[in-house]
């Protein structure tokens, strides 16, 4: 198919993802529906466990070997992910979606220096791009990459394994060899949770940018409401394996409407209040290998109706948002 | 004033990194020093929270290793109740000290279970399976974990799961001191604020002391009695925490929470300038290439730390 240009960039209908495990099925995506435009920023926070990760694992077909595709389908750049070959994806990776995991040393090999690992990078895209490949000035893109991303000291950093690298910095080296392969997407999952907030600025500075600049897409999961925020045009709050609201950022955080997401952004905590104890979301988060009957948040619900503990609610419109909780209909 | 738990004077650790290059090989010249920690003066009380922030790459993680012994001084000397750590009594220190790392994906052994992994300090203590079971489940649930995880393999948890399995292994053998090394940074808000409520309930209860090293300001300002805050190596400014959050007195702090991303707006102003260089560190204060108060003697001179009230703070302004 082609990648037509008013397409999205991402299509995903109905996915609903299974891990398999010993103690029984998790069922970590339930029958989620998500997309991106082009040059659009999407943020993805939620509840630890909700399976923001897995989302974007699935996009680019790096789920853990336990896990399957139950149902529904995932459009990449106009290419069906679950249903092409292993190398089909592979060239997909990197170009087309780059991910930035989450542990950032699945991205490095902790056996390789930098200098090493971004020049294969380097080499691959080239490839891609079916253009000859340079040492001399690959080396120099790949430093200028890590000054673009503030690291201090390049030119001894990029010689270094990354056991010899601090926390902020090891993740500057992946954030770097995202910018290197020039995607049309950026999964980035908690790019900047080593970051100190001066550097996060700047990285998020320069991530904006690229989207402004080169159309660039960006995916960007966080558990840091204030960073989703700053980043993205749109918001997708997950509980428990689904999207519960999908909003315009600023409507989601002055006027979230599900109640879990207005719970979520009533527990950040600001520099100005220290008071007395920080508000958690009363109750435990839901057993994902039997979850709630009816709205997965039910039991933690202030707002929880009789409906709600036995019909699944539907995803409702409202005033440009989507939401799925029976308060909206 | 408390009693002093942990102290440190004048401590420094210096890396060698990276390759040398022909001509450093032809004569003899090592590779360069990294000054991660550089001349660290701080004493934590029994009892209290020190929160340590600052940039990127300046030696937090670092300085966190030096005072749980996983790290050894190049430099300088630790005491750890009122006696100083020698290599000797390393071991003995060790067993009272524990350290929640940055990167909760290396620090688990991939091969154990999760209650492997939790109760493993306290496998040497000579404890009944009845006692570490009921301490397990204390833990988990405290951390907000169902018991079932206890089978589990850290690959099958999620970020914010193997990071509150780290919290709970930390604190399973009630350690008098806890280095915690961004224990929340992957956290939403909600499970944040549990493990924080829990992390100052354990110090009311046992007068648990810790060093908290975060990036997220408002993590500092809600656990810490104290907040240092360190720039290249150094501690650049250490005072009560309210009061430092407040008023910042060093630039480079006024800096860092102008940076602080916040709902209310999407301008942030990061300071300008390069990040230092902790191989050719920049002369002078440190701070002096991207300072906006910069003076002459800034650029030639060190500051030492001068009290302000009731804020020590390494700067020429005052
Ligand atoms: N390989 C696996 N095998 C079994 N269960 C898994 C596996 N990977 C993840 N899970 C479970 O699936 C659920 C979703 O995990 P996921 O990593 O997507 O969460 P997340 O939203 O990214 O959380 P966090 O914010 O903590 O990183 C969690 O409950 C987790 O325990
Ligand atoms: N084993 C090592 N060899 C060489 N240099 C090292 C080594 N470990 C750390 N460094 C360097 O020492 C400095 C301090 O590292 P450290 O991990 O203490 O920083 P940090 O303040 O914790 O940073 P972050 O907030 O990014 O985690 C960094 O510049 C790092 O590159
Ligand atoms: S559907 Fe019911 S239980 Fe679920 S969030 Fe809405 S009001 Fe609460
Ligand atoms: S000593 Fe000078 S350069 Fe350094 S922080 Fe103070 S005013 Fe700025
Ligand atoms: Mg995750
Ligand atoms: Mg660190």
């Amino acid at each position: 198919m082609a990648d037509s240009d008013d397409s999205d960039i991402v299509d995903i209908e109905g996915l609903t993802i299974t891990y398999r495990t010993v103690y029984g099925n998790l069922v970590s995506l339930n029958s989620v529906d998500f997309k991106v435009k082009r040059g659009e920023s999407v943020s993805i926070v939620g509840e630890s466990g909700s399976g923001k990760s897995t989302l974007g694992l699935a996009i680019v077909r790096l789920l853990a070997p336990n896990a399957s595709y139950s149902s529904g389908r995932i459009m990449l750049d106009g290419h069906d992910v679950t249903k092409l070959s292993n190398r089909q994806v592979s060239l997909l990776r990197g170009t087309t979606a780059f991910m930035i995991f989450q542990d950032p040393l699945n991205t490095l090999n902790p056996v390789k220096r930098v200098d090493v690992q971004m020049l294969e990078a380097i080499r691959s895209r080239l490839k891609q791009e079916g253009q000859p490949f340079n040492e001399e000035s690959a080396y120099k893109e790949a430093v200028d990459r890590l000054n673009d991303v503030r690291m201090p000291d390049a030119d001894s950093i990029i010689t270094r394994y990354p056991h010899q690298l601090s926390g902020g910095q090891i993740q500057r080296v992946v954030i770097a060899m995202g910018l290197l392969m020039r995607p049309k997407l950026m999964i980035a999952d908690e790019p900047t949770s080593a970051l100190d907030v001066t550097v996060q600025a700047q990285v998020l500075e320069l991530l904006r940018d690229l989207q402004r600049n080169y159309q660039m897409s960006i995916i960007f999961i966080t558990h840091d409401i204030n960073v989703a925020h700053s980043i993205s045009e749109r918001m997708v709050v997950m509980y428990a394996g689904e999207v519960i609201e999908a909003s315009p950022t600023e409507s989601l955080v002055k006027n979230g409407l599900h109640p879990y997401s207005q719970a979520l952004i009533a527990s950040i905590p600001t520099i100005s209040k220290s008071e007395g104890k920080l508000t958690a979301i009363a109750g435990s988060p839901p057993d994902m290998i039997s979850p709630p009957n009816g709205c997965r948040f039910h039991p933690r619900c202030p707002h929880v109706m009789q409906v709600c503990t036995v019909q699944s609610p539907r995803t409702t419109v409202k005033d440009g948002s989507e939401v799925r909780c029976f308060l909206y209909g | 004033m408390v009693d002093v738990l942990v102290k440190t004077q004048k401590l420094k650790k210096y890396f060698r990194a990276g390759k040398s290059g022909l001509l450093d090989k032809i004569l003899r010249q090592l590779p360069p020093l990294v000054k991660a920690v550089d001349d660290v003066n701080l004493e934590i009380g029994k009892g209290e929270v020190v929160a340590l922030v600052g940039e990127s790459g300046c030696g937090k993680t670092t300085f966190g290793r030096l005072l749980t012994t996983l790290e050894t001084p190049t430099e300088g000397e630790i005491y750890f109740d009122g006696r100083q750590v020698t290599k000797s009594d390393q071991k003995a220190v060790r067993r009272k000290v524990q350290m929640v790392f940055q990167n909760p994906y290396e620090s688990l052994d991939p091969r154990q279970s999760v209650k492997g992994i939790v109760t493993e300090p306290l496998s040497k203590m000579g404890i009944s399976k009845v006692e570490k079971d009921a301490q397990f489940e204390k833990v988990m649930s405290a951390v907000g974990l169902d018991q079932n995880f206890g089978e589990r393999r850290p690959r099958d948890l999620s970020g914010g799961q193997r990071q509150r399995v780290a919290v709970a292994r930390s604190i399973v053998s009630n350690p008098e001191f806890i280095a915690l090394d961004e224990p929340t940074s992957a956290l939403d808000a909600s499970v944040q604020s549990q493990v924080l409520n829990l992390l100052v309930g354990l110090r009311e209860e046992y007068n648990f002391s810790y060093l908290v090293i975060t990036h997220n300001i408002a993590v500092a300002r809600y656990i810490s009695d104290r907040v240092a805050t360190m720039y290249a190596g150094q501690i650049v400014e250490l005072g009560p925490t309210g009061e430092v959050l407040k008023d910042p007195k060093h630039p480079y702090t006024q800096a860092l929470l102008k940076s602080v991303p916040s709902l209310d707006t999407k301008k942030i102003e990061p300071p300008h300038g390069e990040v230092p260089s902790l191989i050719n560190l920049p002369s002078g204060c440190r701070f002096h290439t991207r300072c906006p108060f910069v003076m002459e003697k800034c650029k030639t001179e060190d500051p030492s730390m001068r009290r302000v009230g009731n804020v020590d703070v390494a700067c020429w302004l005052f």
